[in-house]
């Protein structure tokens, strides 16, 4: 099953290369992995998906528990939480693509933040699988370039991953 | 007070209360060692090889539980220590190495003797750091020591750039006394709920084992043990890591379990119907076979890891804490306890557990012309009366020292079982000897292993560790020997060494005393010779039995209940090998 680990780690050199040493150390799967400080610059946040078993999941939580940097961590896949991830789609663009580009963006909720003659950038947020459905519904050979950035989330109502 | 880098590393040792530090100079320590030179309360021991410097830390470490310090230069220095590093890691040992490292500024460019010892260590310590400010250097060592001792304890690296360690930056001193980190704060006491279930399921056990491992020796909770077992009265075992932890001459004690294990106790495991795993991993070496592995029980476990809890083997009642304190939790339920241990269903289990016990697993061939191997460490305990502190290397000859050596006391029993170093013995005992100088201390090995760390022979002269080193030689590897003769029908591919030294001579190169001994009527005198020159490195060259194997065994993918027992072949003198 797939889960979203939410991490706070000291903001340390360093502290990157042990989470992602533990999990190729270990022959855990990452699917992906975002970081970044949080409003305590001395914290860093990790947002990490990954898939297994039960078992595996605990002993992933339990081992990222054992790191001594790790201040704290929850499984958002636990509890009721919003995902979301950020993409930026680089499409070659003209004549009459443009309108259908154009409108296809409006439906997705994406908004063209580049313009040049023959390209668009398109940048939206959503769960993944909203972006997924985006980069189907594009004629693959006009897309030049996909930049994701994984999903982070967070927990719903009072409930929150602090110290 | 102000002080250099090199002063601050010299002086927060002496504060911790550091007494001996292993290691060897390098460019990258030169500071720290002139720093080393110009004070006498820290004792350097310089070893012949970083390897040896972390083995010896770890024997002093296991044999007095205060952790062992060790000092590297950088590069090759920094990597020869980390197979010692990694020995601690998997049995849980507390340890400080300090690492020199290039300075700061060079860091990253490939300069003379850099290596990324944070990067190559993370893997195999329990926490690494880098010092990139000299203000930080004491609370660094501080947070070393705190995190390498408490929780589960393990190795911690301290990677120390040269820049950082010059004498003409000074900076004000003060060893903090004690430190906190938000993002680490182990376990102490168990949960009171799931203590109380424990307790009502261990008395209600029909058919119930005790499981003790290193977390006991580790946690000084042998006494406590010791007392929860007699209370029970139940049958106890202990794991490799574990043996001392309980008398092994009580009558309650059914011997080691696991792939080289008693009989009874790997048959009293599998059909038992509560175990209580008191600081023990469920190592692969235990528990044989996943699938078959104790099919009617149900699993208490106690372990300070959380991590350690269902790891391979799921438990029914996990209790996270210190094995001390939680057991001292459960004696005191137990004894208030309306309930108690379930006296008829015990009788008909201890006579279930004597007729295994008649099996006698352990019996070899006493009769032989030649020397067995088990013959020797049967004549070793009763020459040291049973008080020596062993060590030993990874083979035969450290299961045969497990098996024929009862320890009765912690601490006693020194080995590298997670790992399975080679090499790692003979360090070790010199390590154990400086702690505890007017104690017997034997290393076991075999010659395939000794020739790993020989060279800390001239270590051991120079600072005049008396150790005795009992050199079980049968011309091969011995356990790589025996399983290529029971799984690949007996090829032995580069198991045999026909270039054996003179181990004699060699002993006396060191400017040791060195014994053959080719008969069994000689081994008695002289260990007993070796033991009375109390002031002599005594090295025991002992021909044993070649084809001997060790015995019994449960092979790769059987469970407990399924044994390889020793066969009667009649003397060893008619087996040939090939």
């Amino acid at each position: 099953m797939r889960h979203i680990i939410s991490i706070l780690i000291e903001n340390e050199s360093g502290a990157l290369s042990r989470v992602a040493g533990l999990f190729s150390a270990r022959g855990y799967n990452i699917e992906s992995l975002t970081v970044a400080p949080t409003e305590d610059p001395s914290l860093s946040r990790m947002t990490l998906v990954t898939r297994g078993s039960e078992e595996i999941i605990e002993q992933i939580t339990k081992q990222l528990n054992k790191l001594i940097d790790v201040v704290k961590l929850i499984d958002l896949a636990e509890s009721f939480h919003i995902e979301r991830e950020l993409m930026m789609i680089k499409i070659r663009t003209t004549g009459e693509m443009r309108d259908e580009i154009r409108s296809m963006a409006d439906i997705f909720r994406g908004n063209i933040i580049d313009v040049t003659p023959t390209t668009y950038i398109v940048e939206m947020t959503g769960p993944s699988e909203k972006l997924d459905a985006f980069v189907a519904a594009i004629e693959p050979s006009s897309i030049i370039e996909v930049v994701r950035s994984g999903p982070t989330g967070i927990s719903r109502g009072e409930k929150g991953l602090h110290l | 007070m102000e002080l250099s880098g090199a002063q601050i590393v010299v002086q927060s040792l002496i504060d911790e209360g550091v007494e001996y530090i292993f290691g060897y100079p390098g460019g990258a320590v030169l500071h720290l060692y002139d720093a080393l030179f110009q004070q006498d309360e820290l004792k350097h021991i310089l070893v012949r090889h970083e390897q040896g410097a972390t083995h010896a830390a770890d024997g002093y470490a296991r044999a007095t539980g205060k952790p062992g310090v060790v000092l590297v230069t950088s590069g090759p220095g920094a990597t020869n220590a980390v197979t010692g590093i990694a020995t601690a890691y998997m049995d849980s040992i507390p340890m400080v190495i300090i690492s020199g490292q290039v300075s700061l500024p060079v860091i990253g460019s490939d300069a003379f003797q850099e290596v990324d010892m944070i990067g190559i260590t993370r893997p195999c310590v329990k926490h690494n750091f880098l010092v990139k400010d000299v203000t930080q250097l004491a609370e660094t060592i501080k947070k070393a020591f705190y995190i390498a001792t408490t929780g589960r304890p393990g190795p911690v690296v301290i990677d120390v750039p040269k820049d950082i360690t010059a004498p003409n930056i000074k900076v004000p001193y003060k060893y903090p006394k004690k430190v906190s980190m938000r993002s680490y704060n182990p376990v102490v006491t168990g949960h009171k709920g799931q203590i109380k279930k424990a307790v009502e399921l261990l008395l209600s056990a029909q058919k119930p084992i005790i499981y003790s491992g290193g977390g006991v020796v580790l946690g000084e909770a042998s006494k406590e043990l010791t007392e929860f077992t007699r209370t029970l009265g139940y049958p106890i075992t202990n794991t490799l890591m574990g043996l001392g932890a309980y008398p092994a001459t009580d009558k309650q004690f059914i011997g080691m379990l696991g792939m080289h294990g008693t009989y009874e106790a790997n048959m009293a495991m599998h059909e038992s119907d509560v175990i209580i795993a008191i600081g023990a991993r469920f190592d692969d070496r235990v528990t044989g076979k996943l699938d078959l592995f104790c099919p009617y029980a149900k699993i208490i476990h106690i372990d300070v890891d959380p991590a350690s809890i269902s790891k391979t083997v799921r438990v029914d009642i996990p209790i996270v804490g210190e094995v001390k304190p939680v057991l001292e939790q459960m004696l005191e339920l137990i004894k208030d306890h309306h309930k108690k241990p379930n006296k008829k269903a015990l009788e008909l289990w201890w006579h279930q557990i004597g007729q295994w016990q008649a099996v006698d697993c352990l019996q070899f061939d006493r009769e032989s012309a030649l020397i067995k191997p088990q013959y020797v460490i049967e004549q070793l305990y009763e020459v040291t009366k049973g008080d020596a502190y062993v060590t030993s290397d990874v083979g035969q000859h450290q299961m045969w020292a497990a098996q024929y050596y009862p320890f009765d006391k912690p601490r006693r029993w020194i080995n590298s079982g997670g790992l399975g170093t080679m090499g790692f013995g003979m360090p070790a005992a010199i390590g154990v000897k400086l702690a505890f100088p007017d104690a017997d201390v034997a290393c076991v090995t075999g010659e395939a292993s000794i020739q790993m760390c020989i060279q800390e022979l001239s270590t051991a002269f120079q600072y005049k560790t008396p150790i005795k080193i009992i050199n079980l030689n049968n011309r091969y590897m011995g356990m790589v020997r025996q399983w290529q003769e029971f799984s690949y029908e007996s090829r032995y591919s580069h198991s045999y060494m026909d270039t054996i030294p003179e181990f004699v001579k060699l002993a006396e190169a060191y400017g040791h005393v060195g014994i053959r001994i080719d008969k069994p009527e000689e081994v008695r005198p002289a260990l007993e010779a070796a033991f009375a020159m109390k002031d002599r490195t005594v090295f025991l060259d002992i021909m044993t039995d070649r084809t001997e194997n060790v015995y019994p065994m449960i092979e790769a993918g059987k469970g407990h209940h399924d044994m390889k027992l020793r066969v009667a072949t009649g003397t060893s003198t008619d087996r040939e090998l090939a």
